[in-house]
């Protein structure tokens, strides 16, 4: 289990403080899968980076399986199981997909683990991961390292950014096969509609608050509702209006 | 048939990448002197009669062969200034493994000058790999100075690859090449210094022929205190094309300049220049950090793929 208490996180630009995250209190809880959503800036990926220690809360403490974690660093925390799949992978100029890949893999399954994120081994190994690689690509190796490490949570910053349609619904198959495998949490930060349909449960953060959470059932609609122009409740009138009252 | 000892075989390791003395052509200079000679059918290994140093002459048509010539000091105190002329016939396609290392354990300067002339004929092609190499717990400093002259005749390709990872105090390397019509030069530079190093890299390539392409790629880091100054300069004198490239990384109190120049003299010229200095970037020592690297490993991996 993952317990956040109050945690708050305040950035400063030099100038003036920007608070964050603000006294987050969350329960995750083993085999759930959770969609994290909300508006941009809300604080998603804030709160991903809190948990996986990149950055540090200003207050309050994280729990990992009754463990407190607070103080640990990013690294004690990979070790643990904590696991993040960032939303803007970075590039290494020269280092090679195959180096990147050995870090979390193990020598047999390098193929294995392109093949599954619809990249050609022999075409990708030798390639190396700097500018010459698309974001789409980038994202898919990024998750390749991920899913490589035996993790007992594993946070994915839109999975589905940069990548295309067609082949995103695979992705998704192996993060939820990955899931399946069990004493997983997963949490997926994602805007996409498929996604947060599949999840157990839906988190949805706006303004550094858990403004809302609980089965996609409750909460799928309450979002649908507030993307949604109700002129029709709210100002009457056509689909064809030109004017709104 | 010369044996080694474990110093000989360490330097010749790591500048040479021989782990035992090559059946080919080959020539071994130690401390000033040439201590083994071979040469094979098609490439000749001779000395210079007028001044240190040999000829190296691979005959026209030659394949796939290879030609070592690794220079090793295992002495505090030695100056060594070498003249190495190599000729690659027209239409051989070989490759040139030179390097140097030095072992000094002493508390003397020991100092290896390599001034090369190399002139690939037509139409031949050649790999040239120039590892430097320094070890040896003594306070005498190790310094090499290469100087490089590269003569390219019409339809030659040339690949250098320069490289300078550990050990080695001072080095003040000079490179120039001339390319004539259609040739086609792949200059490749990775350069490491820590500790109190300082490194001068200046290279001057000139296109003279119509056709011609050369591109460096320059690639290093400054440790520590070190400095490095690259000065990789292009002058395009036909309708030709040139890029030069630097890329640095600069750790602790690490210092590098870097002015890659550009000149064009033929209104057909494409050339272009970029170059970046920074620190290892945030996000990479981060990501890494979250596959379970410590900081350090981090920094480690990273390094290690920006140089290979």
């Amino acid at each position: 289990m993952l317990k956040l208490e109050s945690v708050d996180l305040n950035v400063s630009n030099g100038h003036e403080d920007f608070s964050i995250l603000k006294g987050i209190d969350l329960e995750l809880e083993d085999n759930k899968f959770y969609a994290l959503t909300g508006p941009n800036g809300g604080g998603k990926t804030s709160l991903a980076k809190v948990i996986m220690g990149i950055y540090k809360n200003n207050k309050g403490k994280i729990f990992f399986d009754g463990l407190d974690i607070t103080n640990l660093s990013i690294t004690e925390r990979a070790k643990a199981g904590i696991s993040y799949a960032f939303q803007n992978p970075p590039r290494f100029k020269g280092m090679k997909i195959e180096e990147l890949l050995k870090i979390s893999a193990d020598n047999n399954s390098l193929r294995a683990r392109l093949r599954a994120v619809g990249l050609c081994p022999q075409d990708y190994l030798d390639r190396e991961c700097d500018t010459s690689l698309s974001g789409g690509e980038m994202k898919r190796i990024e998750l390749a390292t991920v899913l490589s490490r035996p993790s007992k949570v594993v946070m994915y910053d839109e999975p589905e950014a940069g990548v295309d349609l067609w082949s995103f619904e695979s992705l998704l198959q192996l993060i939820r096969n990955y899931h399946k495998k069990g004493n997983v949490i997963s949490i997926v930060i994602t805007h996409h509609e498929r996604v947060l349909s599949l999840a157990d449960e839906i988190i949805l953060l706006a303004d550094g608050k858990i403004t809302e959470r609980g089965p996609r059932e409750k909460v799928l609609p309450l979002i649908q509702k507030e993307s949604r122009c109700c002129w029709q409740a709210n100002c009457g009138g056509n689909d064809d209006e030109i004017e709104c009252y | 048939m010369m044996k080694l000892n474990a110093i000989e075989n360490e330097l010749l390791k790591n500048v040479a990448d021989l782990h035992k003395i090559p059946s080919g052509a080959v020539n071994i200079r130690k401390n000033g002197e040439g201590v083994l000679r071979h040469s094979t059918a098609n490439i000749e290994v001779r000395p210079k009669s007028d001044k240190p140093g040999i000829d190296v002459i691979v005959a026209p048509g030659t394949k796939n062969e290879a030609v070592h010539i690794p220079v090793m000091i295992t002495m505090s105190g030695v100056i060594d200034v070498v003249y190495n002329t190599i000729i690659i016939g027209e239409g051989a396609d070989v490759t040139v493994v030179a390097g140097c290392g030095i072992h000094n354990s002493g508390s003397e300067k020991s100092q290896h000058d390599g001034i090369h002339e190399i002139i690939v004929k037509k139409g031949a092609r050649m790999r040239y790999i120039e590892k430097h190499y320094g070890e040896g717990e003594g306070s005498g400093t190790r310094v090499l100075n290469p100087q490089t002259l590269l003569i390219m005749e019409e339809n030659s390709m040339a690949e250098m690859e320069l490289v300078q990872i550990k050990g080695v105090d001072n080095t003040v390397r000079d490179t120039k090449a001339k390319l004539a019509e259609g040739a086609s030069l792949i200059v490749t530079e990775r350069l490491l210094t820590h500790g109190n190093q300082e490194a001068v890299s200046d290279m001057t390539i000139e296109l003279n022929g119509k056709g011609a392409n050369a591109q460096v790629i320059s690639r290093s880091v400054a440790k520590d205190t070190s400095k490095q100054v690259f000065t990789p300069v292009v002058i395009a004198r036909a309708n030709s094309k040139g890029h030069v490239e630097c890329d640095s990384i600069i750790m602790e109190q690490g210092k590098i300049s870097s002015t890659p120049a550009i000149t064009a003299e033929h209104p057909d010229a494409q050339l272009t220049h970029e170059a970046a200095i920074g620190r290892i970037a945030e996000e990479q020592l981060l990501k890494l950090m979250t596959l379970g690297l410590t900081e350090e490993e981090a920094e480690d991996v990273i390094l290690r793929g920006f140089l290979q």
